[in-house]
């Protein structure tokens, strides 16, 4: 706030009735902020939420173009140069036992983890969304058997779902998908629901009701739109835990197979050889371990920015 | 609130069978054959085998013995330890684990519960920011990062602890602080939300202008008021809790049912997979239910409210 100090001298020369009706005084002068570019203003400002971010583009930035900062790829064997200690004029990660380049290795493998973290975040918002505005809509008797078998799903733990899942399906991206996808919406569609269950009550979902407007548009008018915050913060959580699961599955042996490659995958060979050759662990478990932190601290900084009442 | 107990017990009975249902018809889904080396066996032998494990009897016949087994607590024979009963293998292996679990719950309540408090009663300073970052990343780093790293810098470089197998005390002592580290974050993250909660309520101002201590006032004001919804994070735990001995008994192999799941995964022994799918089940099922009765114990406003959300 700004303070004047000037002194003004007041003349009766200077004032006029006001002539302004009701409705002028309500006009809104300046643009008016949006939910979004209100949302956007508050994220900018949260430091943390900024720097994870930088952190995530610069990860998917070398995901996709790392392989090509090198002149190896990440197949090419050569058992002349196997177990290079990383340097910055050689290979900047190292090599591994059959000689390939790290660096390039660790960046597919980055690649084919976020890969599947995308498509298990697409089908989580896809499924859980539909299901939790679909079980909150309809109310009633729908929502019971809904939420009766959503309780059943949870009650599985997440974890033998996924190694149930890839025993029986033959190991790769689709079936590491669907094997950590299977059950992983279920937390989605619990907040979805939940959201919708409140905004039903509310006058202009009523309002647009009296109206006669149809399911599929008061679902998709006026309910989606409202829950899509929730969405994108569901989304900051769930690549964190894909990426980890994905890990996991290949960690213990039912993930990505040889020759291609995945962070868990790396790990877990970085494991066995850490004794020697720490490097081969210590790399793509910090590409791990950046992708995991910065997206739960930009989830973290979205959910303020998104919804302040959360803030906490 | 008995019938409400009982409906819901009634309805945690109707979950495990579900899920032992759905379960053992995945396991017939599974490829391969349990009989190992079944090329080699003559067709006597694979049915003599076959007889052993009621696999020669048809499938439903095959279920309803398993099923009226289960109900006896008897989880059938395993394939790989000579027709030993999984119950026997499982109840072998249970001790480990449960204490690796219970002392790692130990460490990580006691470790959470001071960052949380120094989180909150130094809100918004460097201690504040330093203990949010320890709580993020112990709940970032994934336990196959921090348990084979532990091994590498405490284990061989410091030589501090064994890195591997389960012969003292002392051989625990690096697992269990791997498996602790999620726990700590969880409840620190917990405990601070809450504590900074309670701290702007009424009472403790009440509790302040009496002229109490400091101290009095934190431990019996307001911890004592924001532990109270520590049950919330009972679930959440207990699937922590069973992720974390997978990986960290299979990297120190330590002989837990965790270590055990995952080589017989391996070892397409399935009767094993079964008996551990349905014992991480019955825990998981059981701590839904114990978070719903101690809900309904400690705040009765929560107990009909609760399940509408």
């Amino acid at each position: 706030m700004e303070t004047t100090n000037r002194q003004i001298t007041l003349t009766p020369e200077l004032f006029e009735p006001a002539q302004r009706s009701t409705q002028e005084a309500e006009k809104i002068t300046g643009a008016p902020t949006g939910f979004w570019s209100d949302a956007w203003r508050r994220l900018r400002r949260n430091r943390i939420a900024v720097v994870a971010g930088a952190v995530i583009l610069l990860v998917l930035v070398l995901a996709f173009g790392g392989p090509w900062l090198t002149s190896y790829t990440p197949t090419g064997q050569d058992l002349t140069r196997q177990y290079t200690e990383p340097s910055l004029s050689g290979f900047w990660f190292g090599t591994d036992q059959f000689g390939r380049s790290m660096f390039d290795r660790v960046w597919v493998g980055t690649r084919v983890s976020l890969y599947i973290a995308a498509l298990v975040t697409a089908m989580d918002i896809f499924v859980g969304m539909s299901y939790g505005a679909l079980s909150g809509y309809y109310g009633g008797r729908v929502d019971n058997i809904m939420q009766r078998i959503v309780e059943i799903l949870v009650g599985v733990p997440i974890l033998v779902v996924a190694v149930l899942t890839m025993l029986i399906l033959k190991p790769g991206i689709l079936s590491l998908t669907i094997a950590i996808g299977l059950t992983g919406w279920t937390s989605s569609a619990r907040l979805i629901r939940g959201q919708v269950l409140k905004l039903k009550e509310q006058e202009f979902f009523l309002a647009s009701r009296s109206l006669g407007a149809s399911t599929f548009r008061l679902i998709s008018k006026h309910l989606l739109p409202n829950v899509f915050y929730i969405v994108i913060i569901t989304l900051m959580y769930t690549v964190p835990t894909a990426v980890f699961f994905e890990a996991f599955l290949s960690f213990i042996g039912l993930g990505i197979q040889p020759p291609d490659a995945s962070l868990g995958a790396l790990i877990s060979d970085g494991a066995h050889q850490m004794r020697f050759y720490p490097f081969l662990l210590i790399y793509p478990a910090l590409v791990l371990c950046l992708i995991t932190v910065g997206f739960r601290l930009l989830g973290d900084g979205l959910r303020d920015a998104l919804d302040p009442r959360m803030r906490k | 609130m008995l019938k409400y107990m009982l409906k819901r017990l009634v309805n945690a009975f109707v979950v495990l069978f579900i899920i032992a249902t759905a379960t053992w018809f995945l396991m017939q889904l599974l490829p391969g054959s349990p009989i190992q080396n079944a090329e080699k066996l003559t067709d006597e032998q694979e049915a003599q085998v076959g007889e052993q494990y009621n696999l020669d009897k048809p499938l439903p016949v095959q279920y309803g013995l398993y099923m009226v087994g289960l109900a006896h607590g008897d989880l059938g024979d395993s394939y790989q330890f000579g027709g030993k009963p999984v119950t026997e293998i499982l109840m072998q292996r249970f001790p480990v684990s449960a204490f690796l679990g219970t002392q790692a719950i130990i460490v990580g309540v006691v470790v959470g519960l001071l960052l949380g408090v120094i989180g909150a009663l130094k809100q918004n300073t460097i201690w504040d920011s330093a203990a949010a970052f320890l709580a993020v990343l112990g709940v970032s780093v994934p336990d196959f990062v921090l348990a084979p790293l532990a091994q590498y810098w405490l284990g061989l470089k410091l030589g501090i602890f064994p890195i591997a197998f389960f012969e003292s005390w002392w051989h625990s002592v690096l697992p269990s602080l791997v498996l602790s580290t999620v726990i700590a974050a969880v409840i620190a993250t917990f405990t601070r939300t809450e504590m900074l909660e309670v701290l702007g309520q009424d009472y403790v101002t009440l509790a302040k202008s009496k002229g109490l201590s400091r101290l009095a006032v934190i431990l019996r004001h307001v911890l004592r008021n924001s532990l109270i919804p520590l049950v919330t994070i009972l679930v959440p735990l207990t699937a922590a809790l069973i992720t974390g001995t997978l990986i960290v008994e299979t990297v120190f192999s330590i002989p837990g049912i965790g270590e055990q799941f995952v080589r017989s995964i391996f070892d397409k022994d399935f009767p094993i997979i079964m008996g551990t799918t349905l014992l991480y089940a019955f825990f998981f099922v059981a701590s839904y239910l114990l978070q719903d009765f101690l809900y309904g114990i400690i705040d009765p406003r929560i107990r009909v409210a609760g399940h509408k959300e």
